[in-house]
């Protein structure tokens, strides 16, 4: 018997018992639904973050204190160790030496109170710059100016803020020319400090390390000459991260090379005391993460998939023993155990495709629906991919297969007397 | 064509042995016409499930054609079915929800045949139905629907047919028509036909009466078939052509 010839027997039989066989394939569709829909939100968020990291320009390389072991790739703050300082970022600054860096800025992060008027923000995060960050980090001032070298000589008490701070502190009054006060503090020992506003940032929104708009950034020599715990007992100034613009990604190996070993023999030891990664490590850290969410996602509404298919092995019992005498006349007439084991899976495999690809179209629509709404005060992202159109699609044929074969496989078993026989 | 030795069925239900077949012996030519007859739980049914290749024996030796059945695989015995036996039941066994036409095609659809419109409706039109091709069974006679069901037996050309009390259900005038069918596929197309019947009447139609009792063949006995004497209200007797 030709296979083909099986199908418009299964559709036949289906359509015999058209609200059962639809019951039994909505199972399917929510199912396969569920599982675009959610991947697609998983990957969808995957994309945003990678987009925003990428954002930041894509040939970044990031030096921290501390070991590699230490130093959690999506922690915002390096290691606690403070091994790097910042004569360390001004002899990687040396174009002669390493004509792939294009700049270099130094950062260094705390939290601190900010007030204004009557507005206050508490555990901001500060970040202590120097003017190459605008270019090294491309984020620039949106209005007024940023930190520029003067500021850094001087070490003046000057700040730009992010648009968020802005927004939070001053409202719809224009921030420029107007005080900030920052309030930092350890062991009951508390410092604080009128800053003037000299610039607002770009909006960038939210990025894999923190959101850049809720950023207030004062000039690095400032805070080191400020508060005295940020000092090393050596009375070098400690950073917190050397963020280095390479001319070519390309040139990523070669920099972490050369960096690393001009790192330990500035630092005299034999193992590196700091950590260098590449945008590139970061996204893939992040797309880690976020992989294991989207399967997560998929996993919970692929439990979905099995209730349904569990659904479809009950109806194909069913239909097995009201079909028994059709069985017994079937192989009266010549049908083979193949046959009729072929014409109940391919009967199961009818509903789950036909469910999957109803199925595929809602979760795909869902996804779209979904692309861009306001939800939970966050903004969230679909991203359909192929991948898991192919994956929920077989994996719905693949439980019609697997529902369907014990059921096939009782049927073809059956002795045809005692089939004809049956009521 | 077939051949029977020492065939015993035995049912066991609990400790209960039922002997439906008690080392039966039989004999059946090519080309034969013959009527199995006997009591209520004779073992006739059984007999004709057993030739049928539907069934196998407990014990003994059953061959078809010179193939020895007993020692042949599921699928081999499906092969047999198909294409060398039509069988036609006393409820006639039709599908439900398939037209008449689909019915006639369905050992086709087994057999691999790709054209199989033209080959069911030829069938169909050899017992006098050509003109109810897409009736289902619900929309057919009791008469209408074992004629389909024998078109549907003799669709695959087969060299045997086994027919269970096949006019069991229907009235005289019917049973008459089914017969004659019959009739005309034994004599113009050389099919053997065995039946089983209640009917001496419509034993008597044949050549040869096989007589069971409690599992065993009490008569064999020769007969001078009541040729023209069709019976009383059979129609005209329907063209059976050769199949293609
Ligand atoms: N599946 C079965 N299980 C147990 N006993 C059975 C089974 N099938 C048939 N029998 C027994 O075997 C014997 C022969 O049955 P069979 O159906 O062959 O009789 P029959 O001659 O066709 O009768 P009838 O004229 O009533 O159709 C009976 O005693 C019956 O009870
Ligand atoms: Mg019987």
């Amino acid at each position: 018997m030709n296979i083909f010839d099986t199908i418009p027997i299964a559709i036949r039989a289906l359509a015999a018992n058209k609200m059962r066989s639809m019951l039994t394939m909505l199972g399917i569709v929510i199912g396969v639904g569920a599982v675009i829909a959610l991947m697609a939100a998983g990957q969808g968020a995957q994309k945003g973050i990678t987009d925003q990291i990428r954002g930041l320009g894509s040939n970044l390389l990031f030096i921290r204190p501390g070991k590699p072991e230490d130093n959690p790739t999506n922690s915002p703050v390096g290691g606690t160790v403070l091994t790097l300082v910042l004569a360390d970022a001004e002899a990687i600054n040396n174009p002669d030496r390493y004509p792939y860096i294009e700049s270099v800025a130094s950062q260094v992060f705390f939290d601190a109170t900010l007030t204004a008027g009557g507005e206050s923000l508490t555990a901001s995060s500060v970040t202590g710059v120097t003017p190459d960050y605008q270019y090294t980090r491309n984020h620039y001032v949106e209005s007024g100016r940023f930190i520029n070298e003067d500021d850094i000589t001087r070490k003046g008490l000057v700040a730009v803020v992010g648009a968020n701070v802005a927004e939070q502190l001053f409202g719809d009054v224009d921030p420029i020319g107007r005080t900030v006060r920052l309030t930092v503090g350890a062991f009951r020992v508390y410092f604080s400090f009128s800053f003037l506003v000299v610039g607002v940032m770009e909006r960038k929104g939210a990025t894999a390390t923190g959101d850049e708009d809720d950023l207030m950034l004062i000039p690095l020599p400032t805070m080191q000459a400020r508060i005295p715990y940020i000092r090393n007992p050596k009375g070098q100034s400690n950073v917190h991260q050397i963020t280095i613009k390479v001319t070519d990604p390309d040139k990523f190996g070669q920099a972490k090379e050369e960096l690393s070993a001009l790192l330990r023999e500035r630092h005299g030891v034999a193992k590196d005391d700091f950590t260098i990664r590449s945008q590139e490590d970061l996204v893939s850290t992040v797309n880690a993460v976020s992989q294991t969410l989207t399967v997560l996602l998929g996993s919970i509404a692929g439990i979905s998939l099995i209730v349904g298919g569990i659904g479809i092995m009950n109806i194909m019992l069913v239909s097995v023993t009201e079909r028994t005498r059709e069985i017994g006349i079937r192989k009266a007439l010549g049908a083979r155990r193949v046959d009729i084991l072929w014409q109940f899976i391919v009967e199961a495999l009818v509903v789950t495709m036909l469910g999957g690809l109803i199925g595929v179209g809602g979760g795909v629509l869902a996804a779209k629906l979904a692309n861009g709404q306001h939800l939970f005060g966050r903004d969230l992202y679909t991203a359909v991919t192929p991948f898991s159109i192919i994956v929920a699609f077989t994996v719905s044929a693949a439980i019609g297969l697997f529902f369907g074969i014990y059921p096939a496989f009782r049927a073809s078993r059956l002795n045809p007397i005692e089939a004809l026989r049956h009521e | 064509m077939i051949q029977l030795n020492g065939i015993s069925k035995v049912y066991r239900t609990g400790d209960v042995a039922i002997h439906a077949l008690h080392s039966l012996d039989l004999e059946i030519g090519s080309g034969e016409h013959v009527a199995i007859i006997g009591p209520s739980g004779s073992g006739k049914s059984t007999l004709m499930n057993i030739i049928g290749c539907l069934d196998v024996p407990t014990s003994g030796k059953y061959s078809l054609d010179g193939l020895v059945v007993s020692s042949l695989s599921d699928s081999a015995l499906a092969r047999i079915r198909n294409r060398r036996i039509g069988f036609v039941f006393q409820s006639f066994n039709l599908l439900p929800r398939l037209t008449a036409l689909e019915q006639v095609e369905v050992p086709l659809v087994y057999r691999g045949v790709r054209n199989r419109k033209k080959v069911a409706r030829q069938a169909l039109a050899d017992v006098g139905l050509g003109k109810r091709a897409h009736h289902r069974p619900t929309q057919l006679s009791g008469g209408e629907q074992q004629r389909v069901a024998i078109a549907r037996a003799i669709v695959g050309r087969p060299s045997l047919i086994l027919a269970d009390e096949p006019t069991g259900a229907l009235d005289t005038a019917t049973s008459g028509e089914i017969m004659v069918i019959f009739e005309t596929l034994n004599r113009d197309l050389g099919i053997t036909v065995v039946f089983v019947t209640h009917d001496m009447e419509v034993a008597h139609h044949t050549r040869r009466i096989v007589k069971l009792r409690d599992g065993q063949i009490v008569s064999d006995t020769k007969n001078s078939p009541a040729v023209g004497r069709p019976a009383p209200s059979a129609p005209a007797v329907p063209a059976v052509g050769s199949p293609p």
